[in-house]
């Protein structure tokens, strides 16, 4: 497993959070990659914001599944034995009504005070936020999986987001390829690193102020 | 004997006109009344007002009326699944208020519900909340949303039977149970039509009683 890094290791690290039997919500894109990683002995029930509980991935080739079935990307996906279909009303109840247990989502920006922004980049996109809001207000735990920089090379861990926020101070962890943050009271602690990453480097890379705690554990 | 409520596509239609609030159901395109849809358009339907949670994808569904320009206004909670809406919307050719998915649900509902609107914690301290009054309920904030209604829901059933109750199917039941409950006037494509009594009354999800009309989809595809 010391050889897992990238996008990788930011879902390996996540379904470790994941405890057997969990309703999880994974968002669209490198959340989804969780499910390649869960722990032994761990099964996670995944819920869809349009209606589902159990789905299963996308059909192998060939394989028939039910046309109606899809998950939130509108993909059509497979249905485990015991899932279960309800209607939009019914779904957000659920999340917001803490039934789901962890919330994983993507991220533009998130910062030290729990704040995410993931739906508005204004004057380039204008997609909308979907889900989101209401899954980062509502769930247990919320964690944000995303890459430490953006392309250019900047922290997307910030001291304040500058983006539209999709909500104010929900986030409980943030994993990256380069470490685990935990949002407390006290401020984001860096609790994990990833194989060979330092505290200067993640320092370097992080606009964020970081709390810095004498033991710091493996992410691996 | 119930009396029936199956009626042609264009004996529906009749009753949609030109700068109505229109409730459209369905997850990207799943779910989507896109028959009726297409009645809308062969009847040049235009000026709408939708009330939705996507517009599809491009070229199906909803998408239809995008392309078409036939929409003023949509409130829904997201475009980013068909591209041409994003376009139309960054060039300021259509006009959209986003609204939370979760919260969407809940307003159509207290619209259909009787209720004066919902209060929800989704959307504090964000653009959301922006004029919208926040009230405290035991130490704890929410925001308070406003119902909302249309004149017409367009509906897609997998089975109803004669008198209009229905029964939706897996992931594309989504918005439809809701979206049947807001509207003064409610028509329902059905994939299929059985008699009355037929169907389980236990598994009935939304009630003839709420439902005006019915179009066969067997008899216009």
């Amino acid at each position: 497993m010391a050889d897992i890094t990238g996008r990788d290791l930011i879902a390996y690290r996540t379904a470790h959070f994941f405890e057997d039997g969990d309703l999880v919500n994974l968002g669209i894109g490198m959340p989804t990659k969780c499910l390649d990683f869960l722990p032994e002995g761990v099964d996670v029930w995944v819920d869809t914001e349009n209606g589902a509980i159990g789905l299963a991935g996308a059909p192998d080739e060939g394989e028939w599944t039910d046309p109606d079935v899809v998950d939130a990307a509108g993909n059509v996906s497979k249905l485990r034995e015991g899932g279960c279909c309800f209607d939009s009303f019914t779904s957000f109840g659920f999340i917001r009504g803490g039934h789901v247990a962890v919330s994983v989502l993507g991220a533009y920006e998130v910062d030290q005070y729990g704040n995410l922004a993931n739906w508005m980049v204004p004057g380039k996109t204008a997609a909308g936020m979907g889900g989101a809001m209401d899954l980062v207000a509502g769930a247990k735990k919320v964690i944000i999986m995303t890459e430490h920089c953006d392309k250019k090379g900047a922290s997307k861990i910030l001291k304040r987001c500058t983006l539209p926020l999709t909500a104010a101070g929900e986030v409980d962890y943030i994993v990256s390829e380069l470490c685990v943050l935990h949002r407390t009271d006290a401020g984001l602690v860096l609790e994990e690193l990833a194989p060979g990453v330092s505290v200067e480097e993640v320092v370097s890379k992080t606009d964020a102020e970081l709390v810095i705690p004498a033991n710091i554990k493996s992410m691996i | 004997m119930a009396k029936s409520k199956v009626v042609s596509i264009e004996t529906a239609i009749a009753n949609v006109h030109d700068g109505m609030t229109i409730l459209i159901p369905g997850f990207v395109n799943i779910g989507v009344p896109e028959t009726l849809i297409k009645g809308m358009i062969a009847n040049d339907i235009k000026s709408l007002n939708v009330i939705s949670n996507n517009t599809s994808v491009k070229g199906r569904g909803i998408g239809l009326l995008v392309h078409d320009h036939r929409i003023k206004h949509i409130t829904c909670s997201h475009i980013g699944s068909n591209t041409e809406t994003v376009e139309q919307v960054v060039a300021g050719e259509l006009d959209v208020t986003f609204v939370p998915q979760g919260t969407l649900c809940e307003r159509v509902r207290a619209g259909g519900a009787g209720l004066g609107g919902v209060l929800t914690p989704t959307g504090l301290g964000t653009p959301i909340a922006e004029g919208k009054d926040i009230i405290n309920v035991d130490g704890k904030d929410y925001l308070l949303e406003k119902p909302l209604r249309g004149n017409v829901a367009l509906i897609h059933a997998w089975k109803a039977d004669k008198m209009g109750n229905v029964v939706y199917h897996r992931t594309a039941r989504n918005f439809n149970q809701v979206w049947a409950t807001a509207a003064d006037w409610v028509i329902v494509e059905a994939e299929e039509i059985v008699e009355v009594g037929e169907l389980d009354p236990d598994q009935i999800m939304t009630p003839g009683a709420l439902v005006d009309q019915i179009v066969d989809l067997r008899g216009v595809k």
